[in-house]
């Protein structure tokens, strides 16, 4: 196994130990975390397993095989970020609506302890 | 058989303590035994001493606890006067803008035109004030976009003086734009079937605070309003 190899596994580890640490202190949901824990244990595969790059990109037909990483990686970024920005509009969405709850039944409050 | 009729008069306001006492009280002047006009004063959390303001005067006062934008803050009125049973509401700028007398011609003429919106326009009589050169390019701008997919010519399609009946309200009640809602909603009442019309009304220049629109935000206005007008007239 060659240095580099050691270096990604340990690294991919630790990033495991840590999405696991925030899942344990209720910091992150577990639906967030199943992605990346997924996408550690790609990492984890890709480091161990150093043909599978190249097995891949010769089925998709790339001719350098780090491109169809950056290439993949990328793309699940862009993914993954408009799932977020959809989950910012709907904490957006549900956010007003409280606000707005809170505001009629404060105003209902303050009715009552006039009267 | 005359009954009262009850609008509620919903007033955003951010940072308006330098007119929005006078707002009050000029919709209190413009309150008959016919049309009984209650002021309501969504407050979007503002920064200066709107909240006490308000506390102390005749009106309803609903106070945010977050700044949600003049859509969000309108909605909160129109939730109010849809679930308090008020025949119809009306939306008034907080600055001073739209001359509250103008309400009654605007439901008279919402009821003679069997309307479910009336739009209070500065551009049909051309009196009044009359924004600037920029501005006027801009709502002629909209004004060919939206006769363009609607049909229906809209004059002053940013005037926020509008007057809705419940049948309006029960619709922007589930969803209203929050950021510069006037143009869009324009496309939400053609989609959904109601029927709107504009009035001539004189407008006078703001008494107090900014325009939100200026700079680079007029160009991100002019973008945003476009990529809403279409894809809400996209949408089933």
């Amino acid at each position: 196994m060659e240095r580099i190899q050691i270096i990604a596994i340990i690294g991919s580890l630790c990033f495991l130990g840590y999405v696991m640490w925030q899942i344990k202190k209720g910091k992150l949901r577990e639906e967030y975390a199943f992605i990346w824990i997924l996408s550690t244990f790609v990492l984890i595969v890709l480091s161990v397993w150093r043909n599978a790059l190249e097995i891949l990109a010769h089925t998709f037909g790339v001719i350098a095989p780090p491109n169809l990483l950056f290439a993949g990686a990328l793309f699940a970024v862009l993914i993954y970020l408009l799932h977020l920005s959809l989950t910012v509009s709907k904490l957006q969405y549900e956010n007003k609506t409280l606000a707005q709850e809170l505001a009629l039944l404060k105003q209902k409050i303050d009715k009552k302890e006039k009267a | 058989m005359n009954q009262t009729i009850r609008v509620a008069v919903i007033i955003p306001a951010y940072n308006e303590e330098a007119s929005i006492a006078s707002v009050v009280s000029a919709v209190h002047a413009a309150s008959s035994d016919s049309i009984q006009l209650t002021p309501v004063v969504v407050n979007d959390c503002s920064k200066d001493s709107t909240k006490e303001i308000i506390g102390s005067l005749n009106c309803v006062a609903l106070n945010l606890p977050i700044n949600l934008g003049i859509g969000g803050a309108v909605q909160t009125g129109i939730k109010y006067a849809f679930d308090n049973g008020f025949d119809f509401c009306v939306q008034i700028d907080g600055d001073g803008q739209h001359p509250p007398q103008f309400i009654p011609v605007l439901e008279k003429e919402l009821v003679a035109n069997n309307w479910d919106v009336a739009i209070g326009s500065r551009y049909i009589e051309k009196e009044g004030f009359q924004s600037t050169f920029m501005r006027r390019t801009g709502i002629q701008y909209f004004q060919f976009l939206l006769k363009l997919i609607t049909s229906e010519n809209v004059t002053d399609s940013t005037s926020g003086m509008r007057m809705m009946n419940r049948k309006t309200m029960k619709l922007l009640y589930a969803y209203y734009p929050d950021e510069y809602p006037e143009p869009e909603a324009l496309i939400i009442y053609n989609r959904n079937g109601l029927k709107f019309g504009e009035v001539p009304v004189q407008m006078n220049e703001r008494m107090g605070g900014q325009s939100s629109i200026q700079g680079f935000g007029a160009v991100y206005y002019m973008f945003k309003v476009t990529i809403a007008i279409i894809f809400t007239y996209l949408r089933q």
